[in-house]
């Protein structure tokens, strides 16, 4: 099996499926000659055209609007927003439009579009470059959303946003377009709602998603070394979630700890928590733990920045009170 | 007396421009150095708008500015120490280390700060400007926005109410030609932004915003007009960053620009050109010109100096600053 | 104290009629403010009681919110209209990524005394654009301070202190209750910032929630007693910050917890709240926490399909029933 970037891994799906597709359709800021901020739509533009591969001005609003008005007449659209801090900028357009279109429409139209974005902290980009606001789009019905964590899931997931009909908010996330994974010769597609377990354990159960997961793996690793069996879970998608392998782990594990990027107040941890709250509550052996970033903008100041995104060491601790509690 | 108040000028205002540069070079060398994190938007070649429009500009008179900002927060009055250290991350920076490259503000000095948000400061600048009409101060607001921004819808309603209500903005386009890789020409479907200025029914001009008394002289005639109450001004100033967008741009910037058209806005650059015309003029001087570039360099070194031994903010700070 | 009835609306009037007369940088803006009084008559009388201090503006949400922005950090007090809750979107970029981090990305440098105001909620059949709730966005957001009263003696008070507040609000009223009356003092009264309020006092069980919520929890209560269950009706009106003494206080008491709002289930401030309690209060509690919110589907426009996805008072009264594992009336 080859090894291949994250980002290597993003374009090669995105030219298979425009290669499959003849009407497929990517736009956005800075990805034809340019290739993408992050290099994921190099080459795309020499080998579809501009009508393919469309290269706007700064306007998420009209990035977005466009995108979903292509989407709704038959043109199948992966539009992408350079980052997620970018998205309140077109934020009408995707949670009244966007999300709600289908519904509001009684069913009538389909929507085949994938709002690709990046997210996250830890490089110094400051507040308005640094968030994870997955919990705003959680919060709005109508929209799918994908958080992968390696080059593997990313290919995989990716494929199957592309095919749904259905509105898709795939978020990737800045720090893991370098990493490196391998992934089979061949088509395959990732469903969603699947969770996958990284790492089996019988101790506790670690949740998580996006580059938290390889925190977390981290984690895990140094917990074995003090006789810890940690269970990483990554969700992959977050919309619809797989509550069912989350339930599964904790009635083995029964006790719970999710950590992720976006802010503690109101992240997804706290939903999360109450499903398993109320689906699981006597299985629970201790408080479920919920890991997230204070609640502060991300700072610029790399002392300030380690302080605020959660780290490797924030869910070792996080473990050990959820053992050690009676 | 006129002319001596010229010269005066004239040479601080050199002296700025060499500043930025500096400061900007330096910059970069901090960060290939890994001593600034995240990324810098570095303004070299673009000089002559920042303090061409800030020349003109009071203490008090406001400021909102972008994440190419480095330079008009040093034209406004910035403390080049206090500049460094945020870049740097120390505690003693103008945002304690929050901020950053993108966000550095200076209240005190009008500059209401940086914004890394395409367009994200021009209904700021309409709100400082309602402040100020309200007050019935002669105030004004200067609105600095890349040619990127003209197309965020943050643009057509700030100047449609800005002129509608006749608010003391001056909205001053840094039109660098290219919103990272995309060129002006294929971001807009006229000739000039500063067409745009008719859609909203006020003064608009394009012009060469390397000349940097083309760009004091414009921006004095705007402000006079935004002082004695007649509203909004859209000044549209060619210019060329002679840097990629950003340090992570590969090639600094030239996988979407040509040699040759490198080479010709090296030709306009707006250092060596107004370094000629003050020779030319007899206002500057070798003599002079060195100890312009002494007090340049000195100021910069002490300026990394500071920062380098200011100490880092304390982890517990993070969680400060949020409330009032 | 002497109290008159007033409705919200009422209430909100005179509390800005107040403060205006008090703090000539207070200004009002917004779309249809002057010939209009507002969308909801919430400004009715105001411009022409401090002509030139209230704004009519374009349709242009972005650059209201940026505008008032600008002028609270440049020595203004600007009360921001939006018509619903939902244009919030239309100015997202300022509200989150501006108002909300100005203050802290530099450093501390800037106090942003915003009141950012809008009706919202559902009920009146005004479709998926015009009813929805979004306080958790804005709660979630780090930066902003988070207001829904449904009471007019709260709905004055707390447009005086979030006014007064030197720290940026994002207001809410449902748009349901502006004619409900309620009784009001005429002497001068402020409610401070994260204060909840217990409506109902009981013994049983908790319902923690706020906005119209509070009056479906205050029927329902009402008519457990009947059946021997004392509900108790905690009021947030501050979102954020939470009281999360008075919470404490009363699960510590009832031992169940009910949380209710009408926003989205998902995700909603429910399960913050729910989290927290679970966290921090896990051996009070003798059974799991309920929330009740609406379907994860938008509004919809038809009276019985949107009567069905927001919660009312028959969702909170079967969820109590499930609580106390009681046999539901199947009328």
């Amino acid at each position: 099996m080859p090894e291949v970037t994250f980002v290597e891994s993003l374009r090669m799906t995105l030219r298979e499926e425009m290669q499959r597709d003849p009407s497929l359709m990517l736009i956005g800021e800075d990805i034809g000659r340019y290739g993408g901020i992050f290099g994921v739509t190099k080459g795309l533009l020499e080998e579809f055209g501009p009508y393919r591969v469309r290269s706007t001005p700064i306007s998420e609003s009209a990035i977005i609007g466009s995108a979903l008005g292509a989407a709704m007449t038959g043109i199948r659209t992966v539009a992408e927003i350079m980052y997620i801090d970018f998205t309140p900028c077109a934020m009408d357009q995707i949670v009244n439009q966007v999300a709600k279109m289908r519904y509001m429409s009684g069913g009538k139209v389909k929507i085949p579009l994938v709002i690709r974005t990046q997210e996250g902290g830890g490089r110094g980009n400051a507040a308005q470059h640094s968030q994870s606001l997955e919990a705003l789009f959680f919060h709005i019905p109508g929209l799918k959303m994908v958080v992968p964590s390696t080059p593997y899931d990313a290919r995989g997931l990716l494929k199957s946003a592309i095919r749904d009909d259905n509105p898709v908010i795939f978020i990737e996330h800045k720090l893991l377009y370098a990493t490196k994974g391998s992934i089979p010769d061949g088509e395959y597609l990732i469903p969603f709602g699947q969770a996958d377990v990284k790492r089996e354990g019988k101790d506790v159960t670690i949740l998580s998603f996006s580059y938290m997961v390889l925190k977390a793996l981290k984690a895990a690793q140094h917990l074995a070394g003090e006789g810890i069996e940690a269970e990483v879970i990554d969700l992959r998608t977050l919309v619809p979630l797989d509550l069912e392998t989350i339930l599964r782990s904790v009635r083995k594990t029964n006790r719970v700890l999710i950590v992720h990027e976006g802010c503690r107040r109101g992240g997804i941890g706290a939903e999360i928590a109450c499903c398993i709250q109320e689906e699981a509550f006597d299985y629970l052996d201790a408080p479920i733990e919920r890991i997230g970033a204070l609640n502060v903008p991300i700072p610029y100041s790399e002392p300030l920045e380690n302080a605020v995104i959660p780290k490797e060491e924030d869910i070792i601790r996080g473990v050990k009170k959820l053992l050690y509690q009676t | 007396m006129t002319e001596l108040i010229d010269q005066t000028l004239y040479l601080k205002m050199y002296e700025q421009m060499l500043t930025i540069r500096s400061f900007e070079e330096k910059a970069i060398e901090l960060f290939e150095h890994n001593l600034i994190r995240g990324n810098i938007h570095p303004c070299i070649g673009q000089e002559a708008v920042s303090v061409g429009v800030c020349s003109v500009l009071r203490k008090e008179d406001y400021m909102l500015n972008t994440h190419r900002g480095h330079g008009n927060c040093i034209a406004k009055g910035a403390d080049l120490k206090r500049m460094m250290a945020e870049l740097l991350g120390r505690s003693t920076g103008y945002c304690k280390g929050k901020g950053g490259s993108m966000h550095i503000a200076d209240f005190e000095g009008g500059n209401l700060g940086a914004n890394g948000i395409v367009g994200g400061g021009l209904p700021i600048a309409v709100g400082a400007g309602i402040s100020i009409q309200n007050r019935g101060t002669d105030q004004v607001v200067a609105c600095f926005f890349g040619d990127g921004a003209v197309n965020q819808g943050t643009f057509h309603e700030s100047l449609n109410l800005a002129a509608i209500w006749k608010l003391p903005v001056i909205f001053i386009c840094e039109n660098n030609q290219y919103a990272l890789s995309t060129p002006i020409r294929e971001a807009i479907s006229i000739s000039k932004i500063s067409d745009r200025a008719l859609a909203y029914g006020i003064p608009g001009v394009t012009l060469d915003g390397n000349d940097v008394r083309a760009v004091y002289t414009q921006m004095k005639g705007a402000v006079e007009r935004a002082r004695s109450g007649k509203g909004p001004t859209l000044l549209d100033c060619l210019t060329y960053r002679f840097y990629g967008h950003f340090t992570g741009d590969p090639g600094r910037g030239m996988t979407y620009r040509s040699k040759e058209e490198m080479e010709e806005w090296w030709g306009r650059c707006p250092i060596k050109r107004f370094r000629e015309s003050l020779f030319r003029e007899g206002i500057l001087s070798e003599g002079k010109e060195k100890e312009i570039q002494i007090r340049v360099k000195t100021s910069i070194e002490e300026a990394v100096r500071f920062a380098l031994e200011s100490p880092f903010p304390d982890p517990e700070e993070a969680i400060q600053d949020l409330f009032y | 104290m002497n109290f008159r009835e007033l409705t919200n609306t009422e209430a909100m009037v005179e509390a800005l009629k107040e403060e205006m007369t008090r703090d000539p940088s207070i200004f009002i803006i917004g779309e249809d403010l002057v010939a209009h009084g507002g969308i909801f008559g919430q400004f009715i009388g105001l411009p022409e009681a401090f002509p030139g201090r209230v704004i009519d503006t374009p349709i242009s949400e972005t650059c209201i919110v940026g505008a008032g922005l600008g002028a609270a950090l440049t020595g203004m007090r600007p009360f921001v209209d939006l018509h619903f809750a939902d244009f919030t979107t239309c100015a997202m970029d300022e509200i989150v990524n501006q108002v909300a981090k100005i203050r802290y990305m530099f450093g501390g440098q800037a106090k942003i005394p915003i009141v950012i105001w809008a009706p919202d909620g559902a009920g009146l059949s005004a479709a998926a654009h015009h009813s929805q709730s979004l306080e958790a966005w804005f709660i979630h957001t780090p930066g902003l301070k988070v207001v829904s009263p449904c009471f007019p003696y709260d709905v004055k008070g707390l447009i005086k202190t979030s006014i007064r507040s030197d720290d940026p609000i994002i207001f809410f009223m449902h748009k349901k209750i502006f004619s409900r009356k309620g009784p009001v003092p005429e002497e001068e009264y402020v409610i401070p910032l994260g204060k909840a309020d217990i409506k109902h006092p009981g013994t049983d069980v908790t319902i923690i929630t706020y906005s119209i919520m509070v009056l479906h929890a205050l029927e329902v209560a009402k008519e457990m007693e009947k059946e021997g269950i004392r509900v108790e009706v905690l009021d947030l009106r501050t979102l954020w910050p939470m009281d999360w003494e008075k919470i404490a206080e009363s699960v510590t008491k009832t031992h169940r917890v009910i949380i209710a709002h009408e926003a989205c289930l998902t995700c909603g401030f429910g399960a913050e709240i729910s989290a927290r309690i679970q966290e921090e209060l896990f051996d009070e509690l003798d059974a799991p926490i309920f929330r009740v919110g609406a379907y994860r589907v938008p509004i919809p426009f038809s009276p019985p399909l949107e009567r069905f996805v927001i919660p009312g008072k028959e969702s909170l009264k079967k969820t109590l029933y499930n609580l106390f594992g009681k046999e539901i009336d199947s009328k």
